[in-house]
C-alpha cells in the first residue's frame, strides 16, 4: 500500500512515486493532485495501479495520472503512459475497452431563458431520437462492407452520409479520422457486434447532456468557441460500444501469449503489451485506429440526431435551433505523437485511458480558429454538478505529454452508490433542481449519483493550478440523458 | 409417585427422521458456502469473488455472478441451449473466455443461462449450456478483465476475484 510519505512532492499540484519506490518500475509516476484528492484515491489501488503500468518496456519520462484519477484494471483511470517509438510497447488493456470513449460538445444559439419552457420536451424527443441503453434498438444498421468504410473514414464516412458538416470533421480530435485503420485486422466477432450499434449510446456512464452556460472565465476563447454565457450547448459522451470492447477483448487475449514471446514480465496480466513494431503492436494499432473511426462516426451520427431534436422542438418558435460543433475529444486511445523528451522531439505512441490530450497554442493539428487559443478541452462532471470547457497550454505540452483529465473521477463503488442513494429519489431530487432526467434504468441512475463523484471544480482546480489546462467556461446541466 | 417419560418406538423414529433431516441441511448448506460468489468493492467497475470445490463450479459459479450482478432476468418458457468449445492456454484464461462467451450470447443473441454441465481436458473446455431469452437486463458489461487474476487454492476448493468493466 503506497503511503504519503512515499510521495515526493514537486509543487503544490504535482507530486512524484520514485522510480526506486519498487525494483521493477522504469520511470517514475508524476499525480496530478492536491494533498486532499490525494488522501481521497489512497483508499483504492489507483496509486499501485500506476506504479505497476511503470513496468512498461519502453516507456519514456513519467507515468502520469491526473487528479480525476480513480481504480481501474491494468492502467488507473486518468493514467497517461507514452512508449519510445517504435521499439516500445502498445498495450491493449491500458488503452481499454472502450477505444474512443469521448466527449463532443455542441453550441446552440438559444438562451435558457427562451428554451425553459421546453426542457421538458427537449429532454423526451432527445431520448426518443438517440438510442441509448442495452442493445442497440434503434441504432443504424450498417452492411459488413460499410462497416469496413466506417472503420477506415471514420467521421469521414459520416459526412458522405449527410450525417456532418465539414465543420465538424475540422473540430473533431484527428479530423474524426485516424490514418491507419485496417479492418481486416478486425474480427468477424467484432464486426458482427458492430454493425447494428453505430448511432447509439450504450449504458453505464455514457450520456447526452443539455447544459446551460453559467460562468465564462476567459471571454475570447469562449467567443471562437461560440459559447456564450447563459445559452444551451450539449454533451455527448460515449464511444465505439460493442465494436471497440471485442477489438480490446480480442488483443488482450492474443497479447497473453505476445508477451510470453517477447519475454516481457508485468506484474498484472491485463497489462499485456508487444513492441510497436512487432506483427501483434503493428496489428492491434490498425485495429484499434478502426475502432476509434467508429466511436467518431458514432458520436457523429448522435451529433446529427440531437441537432434534429433541436429542430423538432425549437422549429417555428422564432429561434435558430442550428447546433454548431465546439469540438470532440477522445479519451481512451493510444496515438502516435511528437514530444519533447530529454531535451529532444522524439516520436512515442501516447496511452490515454481517462485523460484527454491538451495540445497547446499552435499545435499543427489544431483547426485555424483554435491555433491561438489551444485545443478544447471537455470535461463533463457529475449529472447533478457541473461540467468545464478548458483548452490546452503549453505546459501541458511540455509537462503531461498534451494531456488533461477527462471527467470528476469516480471515488464510490457503484455498489456503494446503489446502497446509499435510491434512483426514484435521485431522480426527483435532480427535477427538483430543474435537471430533466430521462434514464434508461433507476438501479443505473443510482450508480451515477452525484455523491459518487469526486468535486470536479477541485479536479479542474487542481489541471488549471498545475497549468496543463486553462479555464474557458464552466456548464451546468439542465437535462440529461441516461441509457 | 414419579412422572416417568416413557421414549416409546414412534418417539424413537421421529427423534432419528428429525436428526436425518438436520444433518442434510447442514451438508446440503455446507456444500452451498462451498460454492458461491460475491460483490467485492471497486471504484468504477465490478469485482466478483467467486469459490467452489473445483474448475467446473468455478467456472459455473462465475457464470452465474456475472448474470446476477448485470440483473439479467430470463423468460419463463421455451428453454434454449447451446454447446461450447473453447481452448486457452491456462485455466484463467479459459474462464474469460468462457465469460465472455456468455457475453457475446447475451447482447447478440439475447440469451440468458442457468444451467451448466462441463466437460474439462486440461484447458479444453466442452460446455453445454441451458437458459432461456432474456426478459430484462439491468447493466450492460462491456468485457471480462484479466486484471489481478489468479485462480487461487483454498482449504475448500478454488476461489478467483474477476473484475468487469462496465
Amino acid at each position: 500500500m503506497i503511503n504519503l510519505k512515499d510521495l515526493k512532492r514537486i509543487s503544490e499540484y504535482v507530486w512524484e512515486i520514485p522510480s526506486t519506490y519498487r525494483q521493477d518500475m522504469r520511470v517514475p509516476v508524476r499525480l496530478f493532485a492536491t494533498q486532499k484528492l490525494l488522501e481521497e484515491v489512497m483508499k483504492d489501488k489507483s496509486l499501485e495501479q500506476a506504479v505497476n503500468a511503470a513496468t512498461l518496456p519502453g516507456l519514456v519520462g513519467y507515468v502520469m495520472v491526473m487528479p480525476d484519477m480513480h481504480q481501474g484494471y491494468g492502467f488507473p483511470i486518468g493514467g497517461v503512459a507514452a512508449t519510445r517509438y517504435p521499439d516500445g510497447v502498445i498495450s491493449p488493456g491500458v488503452i481499454g475497452y472502450d477505444i474512443n470513449c469521448g466527449v463532443r460538445l455542441l453550441a446552440s444559439q438559444i438562451s435558457y431563458d427562451q428554451a425553459e419552457p421546453f426542457l421538458d420536451t427537449l429532454a423526451s424527443v432527445l431520448n426518443r431520437c438517440c438510442p441509448s441503453g442495452v442493445g442497440e434498438a434503434g441504432a443504424l444498421k450498417v452492411s459488413e462492407a460499410e462497416l469496413d468504410q466506417v472503420c477506415r473514414e471514420g467521421a469521414r464516412w459520416a459526412l458522405k452520409k449527410g450525417y456532418a458538416t465539414e465543420e465538424d470533421l475540422r473540430r473533431t480530435e484527428e479530423g474524426g479520422r485516424l490514418e491507419g485503420a485496417d479492418p481486416s485486422k478486425v474480427s468477424k466477432r467484432a464486426k458482427e457486434r458492430g454493425r447494428p450499434q453505430l448511432g447509439s449510446l450504450g449504458a453505464g456512464n455514457h450520456f447526452i447532456e443539455v447544459d446551460r452556460i453559467d460562468q465564462v472565465f476567459d471571454p475570447d476563447a469562449a467567443q471562437r468557441m461560440g459559447l456564450v454565457m447563459g445559452n444551451l450547448v450539449v454533451q455527448v459522451h460515449c464511444g465505439s460500444r460493442g465494436f471497440g470492447h471485442q477489438v480490446c477483448t480480442d488483443y488482450v487475449d492474443d497479447f497473453q501469449a505476445a508477451v510470453r514471446r517477447y519475454h516481457i514480465e508485468l506484474p498484472d496480466r491485463e497489462l499485456v503489451c508487444a513492441p510497436l513494431n512487432s506483427p501483434e503492436g503493428i496489428n492491434y494499432l490498425a485495429a484499434m485506429r478502426c475502432a476509434a473511426n467508429y466511436a467518431f462516426a458514432n458520436r457523429q451520427v448522435l451529433a446529427h440526431n440531437i441537432r434534429g431534436a433541436f429542430e423538432e422542438v425549437f422549429a417555428g418558435k422564432g429561434l435558430n435551433w442550428q447546433l454548431h460543433q465546439v469540438y470532440d475529444i477522445a479519451h481512451n486511445m493510444g496515438k502516435i505523437e511528437t514530444h519533447l523528451v530529454d531535451g529532444k522531439m522524439i516520436k512515442v505512441c501516447v496511452h490515454r485511458k481517462g485523460a484527454t490530450r491538451a495540445f497547446g497554442p499552435g499545435s499543427p493539428e489544431l483547426p485555424p480558429e483554435y491555433q491561438s487559443i489551444g485545443q478544447p478541452v471537455l470535461v463533463p462532471g457529475s449529472m447533478g454538478t457541473c461540467s468545464w470547457v478548458l483548452v490546452g497550454t503549453q505546459a501541458s505540452m511540455s509537462q503531461s505529454f498534451g494531456s488533461t483529465c477527462h471527467g470528476a473521477g469516480r471515488m464510490m463503488s457503484r455498489h456503494e452508490a446503489k446502497r446509499q442513494v435510491q434512483g426514484a429519489t435521485l431522480k426527483r431530487e435532480l427535477e427538483n433542481q430543474g435537471i430533466q432526467i430521462r434514464a434508461g434504468s433507476l438501479s443505473g441512475l443510482a450508480e451515477e449519483a452525484p455523491k459518487a463523484y469526486k468535486d470536479v471544480d477541485s479536479v479542474v482546480q487542481t489541471v488549471s493550478g498545475a497549468g496543463i489546462a486553462r479555464k474557458v467556461a464552466r456548464l451546468v446541466p439542465v437535462a440529461v440523458i441516461k441509457g | 409417585m414419579k412422572n416417568r417419560i416413557i421414549f416409546s418406538k414412534s418417539h424413537y423414529n421421529a427423534c432419528l427422521a428429525l436428526f436425518l433431516e438436520v444433518q442434510i441441511w447442514v451438508i446440503l448448506n455446507l456444500m452451498k458456502l462451498k460454492a458461491g460468489f460475491s460483490e467485492r468493492a471497486h471504484t468504477a467497475d465490478w469485482e466478483l469473488e467467486v469459490w467452489a470445490p473445483d474448475f467446473a463450479g468455478l467456472l459455473e459459479q462465475a457464470a452465474r455472478g456475472m448474470f446476477a450482478i448485470s440483473g439479467t432476468r430470463l423468460e419463463e418458457g421455451p428453454r434454449e441451449s447451446q454447446i461450447l468449445h473453447l481452448n486457452a492456454d491456462d485455466p484463467e484464461s479459459l474462464l474469460v473466455k468462457f465469460l465472455n462467451e456468455l457475453l457475446l450470447l447475451s447482447e447478440q443473441k439475447h440469451l440468458g443461462f442457468d444451467h451448466f454441465n462441463f466437460v474439462l481436458d486440461g484447458n479444453h473446455l466442452n460446455a453445454s449450456i441451458e437458459g432461456a431469452p432474456i426478459r430484462s437486463l439491468d447493466k450492460e458489461i462491456k468485457a471480462v478483465t484479466y486484471h489481478n487474476l489468479s485462480i487461487r487454492e483454498t482449504k475448500t476448493g478454488l476461489q478467483v476475484n474477476i473484475v468487469f468493466d462496465v
